[in-house]
Formats: structure tokens, sequence, C-alpha cells
């Protein structure tokens, strides 16, 4: 029903985020970026110091101190050809989120390297911002302000004019499915999924020719996960777009991603496309059928599932 | 070929500058926007100034009584303490526009989405600046008309271009002193918006709002040497009470524009500094 709803507008559409596109970037550019690849990670690590909180009384063996090292991204590599769709799996935990921070200069590596269509993040700052854009799981907004007072504020960020911007939030956000009548009303009455409908319009709306999405449908209800979907799916098919998704869902990994990696412990561990990781897995457990992709995930991350979800709820009540 | 050439650089540089311009509005148009969705604090901190003014003024009146004020006396005290309440409120409301939108970003975790964008930190700082001082100025305003209606306040003798030209300059010093307080919240959301509150209430001590420096403790009157809101009062005083000009304010002037000189490009400065040093420990982030 969505479908049929999006595909007449979406004829439309597919020519806008080209048109804006240009206006971001200048011919020259737009032509220099068929020479790289979208995103160049090398040997990229992060690394961070929890305070834990300063105790009076501090037995700070080696061992302790060790611990209060938190290696987020460990040593990782990583390239994605423009136009894929790379999705990366990993756990609660599991260094994604620090991944996509690091790509969206607002974490420096402490080693390492990561191009942007050959535009260093540390160096190029300001160039890597105007191609890229993220969703995070967190729908970050003004909440007592309006979708498309949040949305024409970051619109002008990225320096598209207040006439344009508007017209354009209104058709990205009906696109999405969100009534006329709400587009004025505050964020914070809004439900989870709306709301991350509202990201992601956000971040389509500066037409990045780098999206980075992190666990965008990770907390929503199955019709508006599918939603999402959808429109991501659209974004692949109909737009010059890259993405980096990041998810925890395996079914979605496998629909929307060209290539997978899967990331445990700030390292991945494995890379690939869905049906070439599946055989490799099956061929290790001696199947004879080929894998399941949470096989394939359980096989590397080499852990159990459910222990998992537990482990990782501890850590966030220790922050 | 030359000709067309330079116009069509002088073009480029024209359209970049706009869409610096429109970067920069944007900070305006979302402070404008939260006025209108937050008015009732709006109405709040008004209503909360005003009374402010009004019973501070009104101790003047309350001696009147007792110590046989003449009434040119008892006017130029009431004019005093309007003048100091209102500039008091201005020096808040633009120091505290400045903080705040930080604070509110930390509070949202939209910092991470504005300072992804592609946008220069002096282009942001101005933007939030231009918007609080429209803020402080409007509000200011309308706390001396109701003050009016309450008092004689006689304003005949100031020498208002003198007043505007203290004003401006004194303006660019709180915009710096803003910068380097936006810092605190930061880096560190909730202790470094309380830090950014002491500030301002030492601000208010000792830079001779309701009195004269000169009643101070002399340690103290050491710190209000260092207050760019110092200069500011008794620059507006000396312009509108007494009708100085320019000429015989130089005293204030000079302070006023080094201070601007520096705590601008300083509070930049560290701004990008504590930026680099937020990005590198990963505190940037609230959760996600
Ligand atoms: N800004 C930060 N400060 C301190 N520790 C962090 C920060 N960001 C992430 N971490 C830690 O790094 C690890 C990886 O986190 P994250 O990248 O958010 O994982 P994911 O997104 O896969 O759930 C976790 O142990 C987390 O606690
Ligand atoms: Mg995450």
């Amino acid at each position: 029903m969505l479908k049929e709803d999006l595909q007449p507008s979406l004829e439309q559409e597919a020519q806008e985020p080209l048109r804006q596109r240009s206006s971001l970037l200048t011919e020259a550019e737009l032509a220099d970026l068929d020479t790289y690849d979208a995103l160049v990670i090398e040997h990229a690590s992060k690394r961070f110091l929890k305070s834990g909180g300063r105790k009076w009384f501090r037995r700070s063996s080696e061992k302790q101190r060790k611990q209060r090292v938190v290696r987020a991204v460990d040593d990782v590599s990583l390239t994605i050809h423009r136009r894929e769709i790379l999705g990366v799996l990993g756990s609660n935990g599991s260094g994604k989120s620090t991944l996509i921070r690091l790509i969206s200069t607002l974490l420096l590596p402490d080693v390492g390297s990561v191009k942007v269509f050959g535009h260093d993040v540390v160096r190029e700052e300001r160039m890597v911002q105007r191609l890229i854009n993220r969703v995070s799981v967190e729908a970050a907004f003004f909440r007592k302000l309006s979708p498309m007072e949040n949305l024409l504020y970051s619109a002008r960020l990225y320096g598209i004019s207040g006439a344009e911007a508007r017209e354009q939030i209104r058709a990205i956000l009906m696109r999405l499915g969100i009534k006329e009548d709400r587009i004025g009303q505050p964020l914070e009455n809004m439900s989870r999924g709306m709301q991350q409908k509202v990201a992601i319009a956000r971040a389509f709306l500066t037409a990045p020719i780098l999206l980075l999405l992190d666990e965008p449908t990770t907390g929503l209800d199955p019709r508006s996960k599918q939603d999402v979907q959808v429109f991501v799916r659209q974004l692949r098919d109909t737009h010059d777009a890259t993405i980096l998704l990041t998810t925890h869902d395996m079914d979605e990994a496998e629909a929307l991603c060209d290539r997978i990696a899967i990331i445990d412990g700030g390292r991945i561990v494995a890379q690939g496309t869905a049906d070439a990781l599946k055989c490799q897995v099956a061929e290790k457990l001696e199947l004879d059928r080929t894998a399941t992709l949470t096989e394939v995930f359980m096989a590397y991350t080499g852990r159990d599932w459910e222990a998992e979800e537990a482990e990782d709820s501890d850590e966030e009540d220790e922050e | 070929m030359i000709q067309a050439r330079s116009l069509s650089d002088l073009r480029g540089a024209l359209r970049s500058m706009g869409a610096e311009a429109n970067k920069g509005y944007a900070f305006v148009e979302r402070g404008w926007y939260f006025t209108k969705r937050y008015w009732a604090w709006e109405v709040v901190w008004l209503i909360y100034n005003v009374v402010n003014a009004l019973a501070v003024t009104f101790i003047s009146t309350a001696f009147q009584g007792t110590i046989h004020l003449t009434q040119e006396q008892l006017n130029h005290i009431i004019l005093y303490l309007a003048i100091g309440t209102a500039i008091w409120s201005y020096v808040s409301v633009v120091f505290d526009g400045v903080t705040e939108t930080v604070t509110i970003e930390r509070w949202e975790g939209t910092i991470e989405y504005t300072f992804m964008a592609p946008v220069s930190r002096l282009v942001h700082m101005l933007g939030i600046c231009v918007f609080s001082l429209l803020h402080g100025f409007v509000l200011t305003a309308l706390q001396l008309i109701v003050l009016g209606m309450f008092f004689h306040i006689d304003l005949s003798g100031a020498d208002w271009s003198a007043a505007i030209v203290i004003l401006a300059i004194g303006s660019v010093s709180l915009i710096g002193l803003g910068i380097v307080s936006a810092i605190l919240p930061m880096l560190f959301t909730e202790r470094g918006a309380q830090m950014a509150y002491i500030i301002r209430a030492v601000l208010l001590l000792v830079s001779g709002v309701y009195y004269p420096i000169s009643v101070l403790p002399g340690w103290m009157q050491q710190i209000s040497k260092v207050s760019p809101a110092t200069y500011l009062l008794d620059g507006l005083r000396g312009s509108i009470q007494n009708g100085k000009g320019l000429a015989s304010l130089w005293s204030d002037i000079w302070p006023l524009l080094i201070c601007g000189a520096i705590s601008v490009p300083l509070g930049l400065f560290i701004f990008n500094r504590a930026e680099r040093y937020a990005k590198r420990t990963g505190k940037l982030k609230r959760n996600g």
C-alpha cells in the first residue's frame, strides 16, 4: 500500500536531489568524485578512557587500569565503492557508532586514516562534511520545534536557501508518510518511528553523496521499520547514493546490503557478500546446506546471541 | 577576457558570502523559533527582570523619607538604578543566549549534527551572537518602557550617539565572554552550565550594576577591572545620565576595545581547541 503511494511521487523526486547536489558541489568537484572510492578506511583505531568516577581509595592495579581503556574501533580497514550499500553487522558495543562517528568528523582517529571520496576527514574536514550526512539511532532534534523548523535549520547549515529548503522538506516528509498537519507541530509529540523518519529526511535533504545510517531501524515497530527499509531500498535503486548502514538485524542486512562486514570488539572479523559469507561458514561448519546469516554472525563473533545481549546491558549500567 | 574572469570570480565570491550568511542566519532563525515555542519563558523572564528592576528602584524611594533627598537627587538615583538594571538584563540575555544555545544542544543531542555540518565556528558563533544581541536589545527596551511607567526617568540630557557606540563596542566584549563560557557546557554538559551561572553571578557582584565599584573591598575591585560589564555600565551611565561625549568616555572605551579585540579571537581559538579535544576524547556524544 505504502509502496504504491510512494511510487508516483518518487518518479518526480528522482531528479530533485541531483539538482540540489549540484548546488552544494561545483561541477569540478562532482566530476572529481568518480576518480575515488566513496570511503577508504585504513588501519583506523579509536580508544576511549572509561572514567568510572574518581574514587577516594583507588587501588588501581595494572589490570584495572587496562580495563578502563576501551578499544572501540581497533585497526579497521574498509572500502566502500561508489553506489554500494555496505552493511556493518555487530552487536551492541561492538564499535559501529564509533566507526560512523570517525567518518562523520565527530571523532578524530587515534591512528590510521579515513578518506571520503579521497578527502581526509581530519585534514579536509569541511569538504568531507559537505559530502556526508548521518542518521543515528537516537533521533536528536530540538524537540519543542517542529519538523519543518528543525529541518530548515539543518538545510541552511548546508547552504540551502530557505525557499528551496521549505519546498523540499515538505516533499520529502510527505513522501516518507508524514502527514501535512504534523509538519508544523512540535516533534516531541511524535512517535519514535515518525521521529526517525524525520531524521532520515534531515539526512536526505542535504543530498549526501555518502549516507551513514547508524541502526536506522533499531527500536522501531515493524511497520515503521518496513517504511524505512523501503525508503533505503528506493535510495539505492533511484539515487546516486553510497550507503554505510549499521545494524544488528540479520534480515535487514541481507535485504538491503550489497556487501556485509561483521564487526566484533572493534575489529572487522569478516567481510563479503552475504552469499559468500554463508558459503564460507557452511564449509567451515561442514553443513550440507548454506548457512543462515545468523549462523555466519555466530561463527565469526564466536559468542551466543543471548549472552551477548545480557553482557551489553551490564555494560550500559556501569556507565 | 580577463575582465570576464574577474567578474565571475567576484560573482563566485559573492555567492559564497551569501551561502555563509545563509548558514549564519540558520542560528538566528532557530533562536527566533525557540523564542516562539518557549514564549511563556520569555514572558517569565521579562516579568522577573521588570520586577527586579522595580524592586531595586523602589529602594531608592524608600530612602527619601529617612535621609531627605531632594527630588533631583532622587531622580539621579532612580536613573542610576534604572540604567544599571537595564544593562544587567542586556548582559544576562546576551551572555546566556550564547552559552544556553550550546547547553540546549548538549541536552537534545543535536550538537553532533551541528558540528557535523560544513559551518565554520566563526559563522556559527556570529549567528548565535547576532540573535542574542537582538534578543537582549528587545527585552531590555521592553523593560525600560515598563519601568518608565512607574518612575520619572529623564533621559533628555543623554548623548545617544556616544551611548550607541559604547553599547556596540561593549557588545563585542560580551560576545567574546559568551563564547569562552559556551566552552564549558560543550565539554561538561551539566557541570558546565552550572559554572556558566557562577561566572555570571560574579559579574553581577563586581561590575557595579547597583552601586559604584568604589564601595567594593579592594580585592573585588581588582576583579571588576577585568569585567567588560564594568566599563559598559560606566560608559553608558556617563553618556545617558551625564550626557558625556565619546571624548570624555575614553577611559571606558579603550578597555572595551582591548577586551573585545582579545576575547573574541581568543574565545574562538579556545572553542576550536576545546572542540578538537572533545572530538579526540569522545566528549560530544551523549548516547547512541
Ligand atoms: N564517547 C565515548 N566515550 C567513552 N566510551 C565510548 C564512547 N563511545 C563509545 N564508547 C565505548 O566504545 C564501545 C563501542 O561503542 P559503540 O561504538 O557505541 O558501539 P555500537 O554502536 O556498536 O553499539 C563501547 O564499549 C562504548 O561504551
Ligand atoms: Mg551504536
